[in-house]
């Protein structure tokens, strides 16, 4: 029972991460339909930046939360920086056009990510300081370490205010208006280009957070980790139904657990494989997802 | 110098011209009709008026200025918002909500809000009773009934009406109607185009009459209506008139003494 209860608290701080990178994919595809491929690959060079905070402008000599909240913000800023520059500078241009160019045009940023940061910060794995100990607590034979913990709370946090704000504020509901009608929108004098731009500045917000804690709770990162990483976000949020903000969460959780009890129980080899099983399974029987139902709710 | 100043605007999609040429105007606390015929342009109009289409030629003027190329989300801000073709409410959002994006722009302004919004409910109480309720889960009347109540949110100087009685029972229609020359009569100006000719000339100050693109005619509604080529081409022959008539007899079977809500 309790190596049951260990596999969960993994899978619940693996989840977590998952979590925050699938609410990107949904905030995305909800406002204007695009499954953004690149989205993985640009939580992986906000763990890069982290890192070249922490590590390069050696901040991590600093008072461990002060370090941590300074990569993580300055990791925020520039991830933003490059979705809206992505966003302005590839997807503008094509979004009243053909869908199929804009998806291509993602997959094209997804590789030129990963290229720019493998010409930047090389090819091999980068490690992260060792600030968050991992050592932890024992409570009836089941280890949480501190790490988990911390960086769970962060999670639940971050999703939380991002909930709140979709749900309760003008801006968040005229996000959500975006997911149905953006002429509608327009009529009521929302500027339709900002509140795009918002919601990639969120979702990069969301990823940047997520490539911190990766970077801190792995303590290794190379310029491929946003692959599967964004293929497992993607997953949780398809499962979830995408465009459905606390299904991207619960999709998050969800992957992040079957992946543990997997690699547990099976073995860790066999992880991708049934994250893509996941992934094709839910696409062919259920393709709104686990609350499919609410589809009339998207977001 | 009117309200609305349009003038003269040419309108493409593609290669097609769906506006040639195409001049009206409508003064403050004015009720404007447009009639005409299914694909006449009358859609295309209010669209470039909201700024969703461009003119390839020719001007809009409102309020003195000039709103021919402005962002169409800036336009709202300056006092002319449009009630689209189709309602287009936001389905997955609730009636509350709704409301409170047509309040977007003053969004930081709680007391203008509510007071905003307390005039619509009292407008339309059917859309206070269903406040919570997701607005795709509306019937069709109340859906325009929100619609309306979501552009009156904007504080409109002008508003504009994309065919408000389509697919709504005669009655409702009537309804519809009569409240929006009611806003007329507080002030603020209506421009509503309309297949449902009769309905909008009875109401209406002045209308004008669209086809393919270009005003043919216009006038006092009074006039228009008593106006052969009117009646031949918009009021229907005996067969129509005969048609509604039954409509509004069975309507009355089953009659709603308050269509719009409340008691
Ligand atoms: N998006 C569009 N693309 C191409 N042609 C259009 C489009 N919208 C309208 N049209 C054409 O423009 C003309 C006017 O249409 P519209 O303004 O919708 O007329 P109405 O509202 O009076 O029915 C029609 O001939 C219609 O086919
Ligand atoms: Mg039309």
């Amino acid at each position: 029972m309790s190596i049951f209860i260990q596999y969960t608290v993994n899978g619940l701080t693996a989840g977590a991460f998952y979590a925050l990178v699938a609410l990107g994919y949904t905030i995305i595809y909800g406002i204007i339909r695009l499954i953004n491929f690149a989205h993985g690959d640009l939580t992986m060079v906000g763990s890069f930046i982290g890192w070249t905070v922490l590590v390069s402008m050696g901040l991590q000599r600093l008072p461990v939360f002060l370090a941590i909240a300074l990569a993580a913000l300055a990791s925020m800023v520039v991830t933003s920086v490059i979705n809206v520059g992505i966003l302005q500078f590839a997807y503008k241009p094509l979004l009243n056009k053909s869908l199929l160019a804009i998806l291509i045009t993602a997959l094209g940023m997804s590789i030129f990510l990963q290229n720019a940061a493998l010409l930047v910060f090389g090819a091999g794995v980068q490690a992260y300081p060792h600030l968050v100990t991992s050592s932890g607590v024992f409570i009836g034979g089941v280890r949480i370490s501190y790490a988990q913990s911390i960086f769970f709370t962060i999670s639940l946090v971050l999703m939380a205010g991002l909930y709140s704000f979709a749900r309760f504020t003008t801006l968040g509901t005229a996000m959500r208006a975006l997911a149905v009608d953006h002429d509608a929108a327009r009529l009521m004098g929302i500027n339709v280009n900002r509140v795009i731009a918002i919601a990639f500045i969120l979702a990069a917000i969301l990823a940047a957070a997520a490539g911190v804690m990766i970077g801190l709770y792995y303590t290794q990162i190379n310029f491929f980790l946003g692959f599967l990483l964004g293929l497992r976000a993607f997953t949780s949020a398809v499962l979830g139904g995408i465009g459905n903000i606390p299904g991207a969460m619960a999709g998050g959780l969800v992957i992040g657990l079957l992946e543990s009890y997997c690699a547990g129980y099976l073995s860790g080899r066999w992880q991708d494989v049934f994250v893509f099983g996941v992934l094709i399974t839910v696409l062919i029987i259920k393709p709104t997802g686990l609350f499919g139902e609410r589809v009339a709710e998207r977001m | 110098m009117a309200l609305l100043e349009v003038d003269d605007i040419h309108v493409f999609y593609g290669n097609i011209e769906a506006l040639r040429g195409l001049s009206i105007q409508v003064d403050g606390g004015e009720m404007v009709a447009v009639l005409g015929s299914n694909g006449a342009g009358k859609t295309t109009t209010l669209r470039t008026l909201s700024g969703l289409e461009r003119a390839r030629a020719g001007s809009v003027r409102f309020d003195d200025q000039d709103i021919t190329r402005t962002a169409a989300h800036e336009i709202v801000g300056r006092g002319l918002c449009q009630v689209p073709e189709g309602r287009r409410i936001f389905t997955t959002l609730t009636v509350a909500e709704n409301l409170a994006l047509g309040g977007y722009l003053m969004r930081n302004r709680q007391q203008e809000l509510r007071q905003r919004r307390d005039v619509v409910y009292e407008t339309f109480p059917r859309l206070a009773e269903r406040r919570g309720q997701l607005a795709g889960t509306l019937s069709g009347g109340e859906q325009q009934m929100l619609a309306i109540g979501r552009a009156l949110m904007t504080q409109p100087r002008l508003i504009t009406l994309d065919e408000p009685s389509l697919g709504l029972s005669p009655l409702l229609a009537r309804a519809i109607l009569k409240i929006v020359r009611r806003f007329a009569d507080e002030g603020v100006a209506v421009l509503v185009v309309e297949q449902n000719a009769r309905q909008a000339l009875a109401v209406a100050d002045r209308a004008y009459v669209l086809e393919t693109g270009r005003i043919v005619l216009e006038g006092a509604a009074s006039d228009l209506a008593a106006d052969e080529r009117v009646q031949k081409a918009y009021l229907g022959g005996f067969e129509q008139i005969v048609e509604e008539e039954e409509g509004r007899e069975k309507e009355k079977e089953k009659e709603d003494p308050s269509p719009l809500g409340g008691g």
